[in-house]
């Protein structure tokens, strides 16, 4: 028997399989199809201090092998997170969860940060400085060392639970922001977030997208998240969750070699709702292919 | 919703661009006319949302428009092929709210959900009425399909090349009906001409680009008068009362 258990800052993990935050909503729409309490954790849908519309609408366009997406941080709000999601997620799942918190301040980082640490089943915080999708928030603050660092000081300050600062990988250095969030005090880090890009629209000549531009995901960027995650990982001591274009068991092993120690998958459950599932399921025998007997041995393994 | 692979029976043009296609699988997913399939083909990343035209036993019937490259690729798909496809997505028409004698609107691609529905409201001992509105002659489909169901059926194409000449709206007041509720299901700005026109409250179909299609990205969401709504989960269909345009 391969053992698929990992460690993320003291929490065991049953397999490093974990939907990405924004591909999974709070968990409903999965429970109605499988058991979802399979699941190694799950980073809940982005939550802001304030209830969130989002961009206007289009916000999806096709790419090949990805999607790009413009949504912006819908969300009911921090409030309604904690009162009425978290306790209809728990119905379907008792491991810890990931928290997902964006801000648009330092200021509301904070408040969300604050809040969400009194909630016992949050494992780990997951700080979103890197959505592509706001203006004057999110990824603003994920593109300088300094700003991420003074984002990772404040709510590090205001919670016991792990902090992992969630990167964008639209920089010229994503290293020295990885960096700059470790000696901050981050407990860890999550990669990639969504790229930028674009597509038009031969017929109105046009983007297809309403805020024109929108974060490119799916199956695509994994060669640049694996080149991401291998820098970061020679860079840094704390923990990395992977992720970016992960689709299959192959691929959670070929992110775990770059230097994950868990990994996320996101535009895949959108396209193939029963991603994770099939990933974790099809996980040991893949893992007995590669002769893996410990998935949480490989982490790095490819340095 | 159900995930599942479904056969190809039939796949065949029934007007300019327009091809009705059907699917043999497990349907028990499918519960309301209104509702509608999500379709993964080989080589295009996201899945493809159309509207169920009807629904029978193991037998799914689709009516969709050649509009890019992706239902191009469905176009050419021979019977005999098997389709990924996640059935039973949306809430559906409603028709407890119909009355005796309700008025059906679509336009276009908007008209196939409205067959279903037809169907439906029929067994229940309803009596609906259709307007069918076309660009023009060439793109009419499924005319003779509704009124072999017994269904009063008007017709109208933007040219005039068919049936009365002018919008499906334009149709609608021409007709003078008395109607106890409405169902629309068409281009945006047939739902709002139709919402406007309208004598009695309504449903109507709306589209949106999506990612997903079941509630999970976020990707399709539009305002309405009680919240946020998902057009993939909470609608298509929206009532005539929450609808902010």
């Amino acid at each position: 028997m391969v053992n698929t258990s990992v460690v993320l800052s003291g929490i065991t993990l049953s397999n490093p399989v974990i939907p990405a935050s924004g591909t999974f909503g709070f968990g409903y729409e999965f429970a109605e199809i499988y058991d979802i309490s399979i699941l190694g954790s799950i980073s809940i849908k982005g939550t802001t201090k304030e209830a969130r519309f989002g961009n206007p609408t289009p916000r999806i366009a096709e790419c090949t092998q990805g999607m790009i997406n413009s949504v912006g941080l819908q969300n009911p709000g921090i409030d309604k997170v904690i009162s009425d999601e978290l306790p209809r997620l728990r119905r379907h799942f008792k491991k810890p969860i990931i928290a997902n918190i964006s801000g648009f301040s330092v200021e509301e980082y904070v408040f969300c940060c604050e809040k969400i640490d009194k909630e016992e089943c949050v494992g780990i915080i997951e700080v979103n400085v890197s959505c592509p999708n706001v203006r004057d928030g999110g990824m603003s603050f994920g593109t300088s060392p300094e700003s991420a660092a003074a984002v990772t000081k404040a709510v590090k300050a205001v919670t016991s639970k792990p902090v992992y600062i969630k990167l964008s990988p639209n920089v010229t250095d994503i290293v020295s922001i990885a960096r700059a969030c470790e000696e901050a005090g981050a407990d860890g880090l999550s990669l990639i977030n969504t790229l930028l890009g674009m597509r038009i629209d031969l017929k109105t000549k046009k983007p297809v997208i309403h805020n024109k531009t929108g974060g490119f995901s799916g199956r695509a960027i994994l060669p640049v998240a694996l080149r991401m995650v291998y820098q970061v990982y020679e860079a840094v001591k704390i923990p990395i969750i992977g992720m970016g274009g992960v689709a299959s068991a192959e691929d959670v092993i070929e992110m775990m070699l770059a230097g994950a120690a868990a990994v996320q998958v996101g535009a895949a459950n959108l396209v193939e709702p029963y991603a994770c599932k099939t990933i974790i399921d099809s996980l040991p025998d893949t893992m007995q292919k590669y002769g893996i007997e410990n998935i949480s041995d490989i982490t790095g393994g490819a340095h | 919703m159900k995930k599942g692979l479904f056969a190809i029976t039939e796949n065949r043009r029934v007007a300019k661009g327009i091809f009705q296609m059907k699917l043999s699988g497990d349907t028990s997913a499918i519960s309301a006319p209104g509702q509608f399939i999500n379709i993964a083909l080989d080589g295009f990343y996201l899945r493809r949302p159309i509207s169920v035209c009807d629904c029978e036993g193991g037998s799914i019937t689709i009516v969709y428009k050649v509009v890019g490259k992706g239902t191009e690729y469905m176009s050419s798909l021979a019977a005999g092929a098997d389709l990924d496809v996640l059935s039973g997505l949306g809430n559906g028409f409603d028709t407890d709210k119909s009355g005796t004698a309700p008025l059906l609107v679509g336009g276009g691609v908007g008209i196939p959900p409205l067959y279903m529905l037809a169907k439906r409201l029929l067994a229940e001992g309803k009596s609906p009425v259709a307007a069918l509105g076309f660009n023009t002659a060439d793109e009419v489909f499924y005319t003779k399909e509704f009124a072999r169901l017994g269904v009063a059926t008007h017709a109208s194409t933007v040219d005039g090349s068919f049936g009365f000449k002018g919008f499906v709206s334009d149709l609608v007041e021409s007709l003078d009906l008395r109607y106890t509720f409405f169902y629309a299901c068409g281009p945006e700005p047939m739902l709002k001409a139709i919402y406007d026109i309208s004598a009695s409250s309504g449903e109507l179909s709306f589209e949106e680009r999506m990612g997903c299609g079941f509630g999970a990205c976020m990707g399709c969401s539009c305002k309405t008068k009680y919240g946020s709504k998902r057009i993939c989960k909470d609608g298509p269909v929206l009532a005539k009362e929450e609808i902010i345009w």
